[in-house]
């Protein structure tokens, strides 16, 4: 077959290495990646008094990154995705407050450990549904969860929360100032590790497969894709990343509530993906900035305004820019290319 | 009666009024689900906007309960017309997520606009006088206006039934949720029919809206809050489906009621544990169609 | 010897329905078989038995003479069963070279590697690039499969499913859908397959069914008519009164 191709001539070789080439390099770093690390560092030195707001920030990042992943990826529409977000949240805020387990790093393991395992579990269960039915599953499991430890407010703090909760210092050098400046940092390279490792599972063959299940599933049955198994995977990396961002808010607020299991973030980190762009890592980094930089300024002035504003570019989004700002990026660049002579 | 019985009769008859609310608000939601494949998350907006309606004719212009909720009930869905016509339709063929994400923005935006005239306290509707306290039905008296709720759902689900089952349109409307293509090319009108039963829907998610006001309370929030429950009898039910619809409103609704009467603080969990139990044995719901 | 596939007794029904009665085939090895029949007669249907999208009632399905009645549509794949679809089902937002890198990753068990990038296998990429010289789909090999015209998004098709590598292959019409202009190219790449896979084809068009199969299976209201030589076929009475019917007229393909 080859010897046949190549007799045909150095167009169709020169095709076949283009099309290797493209390909081969696909997962290498480019210059345009390390953007969003240096302006995040950047606005360490340029804002020093919004550290605690770039706290939140990077934290519904890790979240929305952990989202894209099993949304923007694999195509798994879910409503409780904040159920791990919390899990982690609480593993970290309960370690502290019932056990005495205040060291921060080995608090970030456990709650990615603990919030993966229920993901697990109940994405064994309930990855064998689609659509609708997935959507009341998996928003029923994270209401009854956030139900359950309400029962038990004696236990969990309930709505009131675990006040008062102290973390040793990181790595025992680091201790937290009230202006968020440790934390700042400290979210930002567990973000960058945790970021990495998603990125390497997107470039991988499973990465490949998470995004041949979202196009057609059916043809992936057809080349004997174990799809439930490959879902379950990524539903529990996903639900530990959302662990470690619930453990990082509990560690850098030194307080945590109930109202982190609340459907309303599991909507909210939602739309800030979608704003961003689903499937192409770096939509959750747009979506979150935009979101969280208009929601801090907007609800300040009036929280009606805001939400009326939030529904409004919502609607908007979907009708002329569905696969978000990052899709209107790529759109402009091919636009512009294609002018090129 | 004796103690138990007394508090088993209380359970089913709250059950059963807070049952008319979720199926009266949550029909049209499955149907129209059912008919389009439509996810419309501001169908809550819908019922909110009703209750509102119903609050400002009572109060400002002093106009009768019923009257308002009819008024109410024409006017929402009327206006709902023009939302399908011009935002809904333009995304039929778009995919769930973005259907999901343009009607929270709808949602969201009905919020705010109600807490903007409205603002964000509670509003009542003054009943009138054989509305209030009790009604005495023999063996035992309850609260009127709970029995009116039922008294009106009974009546609506005998004339959705009628319609549905015995007239025409309600044999084109089966067709077509069972199967759209085949609908059309018997020359069956789909997008009339989706147009009029999204008005019919939204009219009595409207209907339903003002009618819990006195039971729940009406605040802007009431679009989400509630928006779960009716998701999960939809859902429950079968997409479609006026049966399973119905018979889903009753299971959690007796469930819900009964939890919260007897396990006040673990009270909201049984709904969604009822909900996960059946839908892990039945996705399609209790009446839906497997894909 | 074994046969590379077998059907015995299949049987399915929806309700009162019954799409698949007491059907048996058998597909050697290298066979080359066409399976056709009125329309509704079922072989869509019966392609999906056999690949396991769809459950029996009764009978079986034994593959290599390994009984895979009960086993999934994925397990089956792995196994050497591979089929095209009526109507395309591809990786319509990823280019074609991706659409068969991952195949080939399915294949191998590539995908169960989170860590590895995919691009550092230039072995899977060669012969991901090899399959699309054989169908001239080189300079296609970066575009999405969205943008290509439908006749080569059919040829796509076929080339997952000969990418697979697999010992059974069933073909669902596989030039449905293609201008008249294009549809020899796939018909050429049937034609070249390896002498080794056993092959079902469901057509309608009966000068490629002539030219392309040793064996047809003739099948009507879900069950077998008759089977045999295309010579043997032509010559029957009952298949030209199911064919010609009530028109007359040789049945176009449609």
């Amino acid at each position: 077959m080859a010897a046949n191709s190549d007799a045909i001539g150095p167009h169709r070789a020169a095709a076949r290495e283009r099309a290797a080439q493209y390909l081969l390099r696909r997962h290498r770093f480019t210059w345009a990646e390390a953007l969003p690390w240096v302006i995040a560092l950047a606005c360490f030195f340029l804002f020093p008094g919004r550290m605690v707001f770039g706290n939140q920030l990077l934290i519904w990042l890790m979240f929305a990154v952990s989202l894209d992943l099993i949304l923007g990826y694999a195509g798994i529409v879910t409503l409780g995705h904040a159920a791990f977000f919390g899990i982690g949240a609480y593993a970290v805020g309960l370690g502290a407050a019932k056990l005495g387990w205040t060291e921060p790093i080995s608090g970030l393991f456990a709650a990615a450990l603990l919030a993966a395992l229920v993901g697990f579990i109940s994405g064994w269960f309930l990855l064998r549904y689609r659509g609708l039915t997935l959507l009341m599953l998996t928003l029923a499991t994270a209401i009854m969860l956030q139900e359950a430890l309400n029962l038990r407010s004696d236990f969990s703090g309930g709505y009131d929360g675990l006040p008062g909760l102290t973390f040793k210092p990181l790595l025992g050098l680091f201790d937290y100032d009230l202006y968020g400046h440790v934390n700042y940092i400290y979210v930002l390279i567990v973000l960058a590790i945790v970021f990495n490792l998603v990125r390497r599972i997107v470039y991988s063959p499973f990465g490949q497969a998470l995004t041949g299940i979202r196009e057609n599933v059916r043809r992936m049955h057809a080349i004997g894709s174990p799809v439930h198994r490959r879902l379950v995977t990524v539903y529990t990396i996903a639900a530990g990343i959302a662990g470690v961002a619930g453990a990082l808010f509990t560690q850098t607020n030194a307080y945590v509530t109930l109202s982190v299991f609340d459907f309303d973030n599991s909507a909210k980190v939602m739309i800030m993906l979608i704003l961003g762009g689903t499937g192409r890592l770096y939509g959750a980094f747009i979506g979150t900035v935009v979101y969280m930089v208009l929601e801090d300024y907007f609800s300040k002035l009036s929280p009606t305004f805001w939400q009326f504003g939030i529904g409004l570019l919502l609607v908007v989004a979907v009708l002329f820019a569905p696969r978000g700002v990052l899709g209107l990026i790529e759109d402009a660049g091919r636009f512009l290319s294609r002018r090129k002579p | 009666m004796p103690q138990f019985a007394n508090i088993a009769v209380s359970i089913l008859f709250d059950g059963l009024a807070y049952a008319m609310f979720l199926f009266i608000v949550s029909v049209g939601l499955s149907v129209t689900m059912g008919l389009m494949g439509f996810v419309n998350l501001a169908h809550g907006a819908f019922a909110m906007a009703g209750g509102y309606v119903v609050v400002s004719l009572t109060r400002n212009l002093g106009l009768g309960l019923i009257p308002s909720l009819i008024i109410s009930a024409i006017v929402v869905g009327a206006v709902s017309v023009f939302f399908e016509r011009g935002l809904y339709r333009r995304l039929y063929k778009a995919t769930d997520l973005e259907q999901v994400m343009m009607t929270i923005g709808l949602a969201f935006m009905a919020i705010a606009t109600a807490t903007y005239f409205y603002g964000p306290i509670p509003k009542s509707v003054p009943l009138p006088q054989w509305l209030q306290g009790d009604v005495n039905l023999g063996f035992r008296t309850f609260p009127s206006y709970r029995a009116f709720l039922i008294a009106v759902g009974a009546v609506l689900i005998a004339v959705l039934w009628y319609g549905f089952e015995r007239t025409n349109i309600g044999a084109k409307i089966r067709a077509a949720v069972d199967n759209r293509r085949m609908a059309e090319s018997v020359g069956i009108n789909v997008d009339l029919l989706f147009t009029l039963t999204f008005a019919v829907g939204s009219g009595l998610a409207a209907l339903g809206g003002g009618l819990a006001i006195q039971l729940l309370g009406l605040s802007p929030s009431f679009a989400v809050i509630y928006l779960v429950l009716f998701l999960i009898v939809v859902a429950v039910g079968g997409l479609g489906s006026l049966k399973g619809t119905l018979l889903a409103a009753l299971v959690l609704g007796i469930f819900d009621t009964a939890g919260k009467y007897l396990f006040a603080d673990a009270g909201g969990f049984f709904i969604y544990a009822v909900t996960v139990a059946v839908l892990l044995v039945k996705p399609a719901g209790f009446y839906g169609r497997e894909q | 010897m074994t046969a590379a596939l077998q059907v015995e007794s299949l049987n399915r029904s929806f309700g009162a329905l019954r799409v698949a009665r007491d059907i048996d085939l058998a597909l050697e090895r290298g066979a080359r078989r066409a399976l056709i029949g009125p329309n509704g007669a079922g072989k869509t249907t019966l392609i999906n038995l056999i690949t396991g999208v769809l459950a029996p009632s009764s009978g079986r399905v034994l593959l290599d003479g390994a009984d895979i009645t009960t086993t999934s549509q994925a397990e089956r794949a792995r196994r050497g069963l591979a089929r095209t679809f009526q109507i395309n089902q591809l990786f319509r937002g990823l280019t074609v070279l991706e659409n068969l890198c991952m195949t080939i990753g399915e294949r191998d068990g590539n995908c169960n590697n989170l860590w590895r990038p995919a691009g550092a296998k230039r072995a899977v990429i060669d012969e991901a690039l090899g399959h699309l010289d054989a169908l001239r789909l080189t300079d296609d090999a970066l575009k999405l499969v969205r943008e290509l015209p439908y006749g080569r998004q059919r040829l796509v098709e076929i080339a997952i499913a000969l990418t697979q590598k697999p010992r059974v292959l069933l073909l669902d019409e596989p030039a449905a859908g293609v201008p008249s202009s294009e549809s020899h190219l796939i018909l050429d790449v049937v034609a070249r397959l390896d002498p080794d896979i056993a092959i079902l084809i469901i057509e309608h068009d009966m000068d490629v069914v002539m030219r392309f199969a040793k064996e047809i299976t003739v099948l009507v209201q879900g069950a077998v008519l008759t089977q045999g030589t295309p010579a043997e076929i032509m010559a029957d009475e009952q298949v030209r009164a199911v064919y010609l019917g009530q028109e007359g007229h040789k049945v176009r393909h449609g």
